[in-house]
């Protein structure tokens, strides 16, 4: 039996401390976030790009640097994309948060373990790509304990959420991208940020 | 006789159309440019594999910016999800410039596969292109630019520019 984290109970911690950010979800946190989210209006889930969240959240974050964003990444998806951590470490954005949604499996395709499952290190990875801040936490407790401290420090950060793997489960009523990148990007030009 | 393409005029055809940043990943065709490119008000979005660059110029357009995404045909090749699902799904006005490896002019037989495959791709992919060898052929930047923003949907130049060397 995993001695991680529920997913359900981190993402609650997040979603209460949560104001006007944009939010960026990949593969799990697309499933679970959306029940739990406060403003869905400002969420949008990257599909279809082999793990490319955390290069989106970038991309916003470098566009509207006055506007906060967080990526709610996953360990599969991460392990698509790990270069990332670089581009976004050299880009510097002091705007974006990275959140790691890490149970060590594919959950989407019925929960067997990524090659990283158990051994990579996102925390130490992300240190080591150049973030200046880096973060675990393997309990809810903890979590809800530094999370202040995490909203106020430097940026960009990533903190890894050790959660236990759900299995597959059904998609919880989050829109399309395109109905999503649409309506944000309105939002984005009328003001608001 | 042809101009040589030149950075400058790469550049300045961007800067005309208000192009505010590079997502980039530097290829022998465009690395000639990386100079000029530091100078430019536009700025430089550098990323570790090609397939970043499209995520990243999609933020950009979501958060009102107009970039344009310049790598290697071959980056475009691994790139191919990205611009599947973001790309494309998404009807980014989203300027290409790919860098056309193997390219040797018209009627000779390309150097590598790269060039042997990249346009029937575009054409499969329904993205269209111009081929960008000289100064003179620069204005197809602008106009492919154009047609990206009018069309919602991406334009590709390819950038031929070892060709002329």
């Amino acid at each position: 039996m995993s001695d991680a984290m529920d997913g359900l109970e981190a993402l609650k911690v997040l979603s209460r401390a949560r104001t006007d950010e944009i939010v960026v979800l990949s593969e799990s946190c697309r499933q679970d976030w959306p029940p739990l989210s406060t403003r869905p209006e400002l969420d949008i889930a990257i599909t279809g790009s082999m793990g490319k969240a955390s290069s989106f959240g970038l991309g916003v974050a470098l566009g509207r640097p006055d506007v906060r964003v967080w990526v709610l990444d996953t360990d599969g998806a991460l392990l698509m994309n790990l270069g990332s951590l670089v581009t976004i470490a050299r880009a510097k954005p002091a705007n974006l948060l990275h959140v790691v949604y890490d149970n060590d499996a594919y959950d989407t395709t019925g929960g067997q373990p990524t090659p990283g499952s158990r051994m990579a290190d996102f925390r130490a990875l992300a240190r080591d790509a150049g973030y200046p801040a880096s973060y675990r936490f393997d309990d809810v407790a903890a979590l809800e304990r530094e999370l202040p401290s995490l909203l106020a420090g430097p940026r960009p950060a990533l903190a890894v959420l050790k959660v236990a793997s759900r299995g597959r489960r059904a998609n919880m009523g989050m829109k399309r991208m395109y109905e999503s990148f649409v309506q944000i990007k309105a939002y984005l030009a009328t003001d608001n940020g | 006789m042809t101009a040589r393409l030149q950075a400058a005029t790469v550049l300045g055809e961007l800067e005309r159309r208000g192009v505010t940043h590079i997502v980039w990943l530097p290829d022998s065709e465009t690395g000639f440019m990386y100079e000029a490119m530091t100078q430019s008000r536009i700025a430089l979005v550098p990323v570790c594999r090609e397939g970043e660059s499209m995520p990243v110029a999609a933020g950009l357009i979501m958060g009102g910016k107009r970039p344009v995404v310049l790598i290697q045909s071959t980056g475009f090749f691994e790139s191919g999800d990205s611009i599947r699902g973001l790309c494309l799904d998404l009807k980014l006005p989203l300027l290409l410039m790919l860098g056309y490896r193997g390219h040797v002019g018209p009627g000779q037989t390309p150097a590598d596969s790269a060039a042997r495959f990249l346009e029937p791709i575009l054409k499969a992919w329904g993205i269209p292109y111009h081929l960008v060898d000289s100064d003179e052929s620069c204005h197809y930047i602008s106009e492919a630019y154009q047609q990206a923003v009018e069309t919602s949907h991406p334009a590709a130049v390819l950038m031929g520019r070892e060709y002329n060397e």
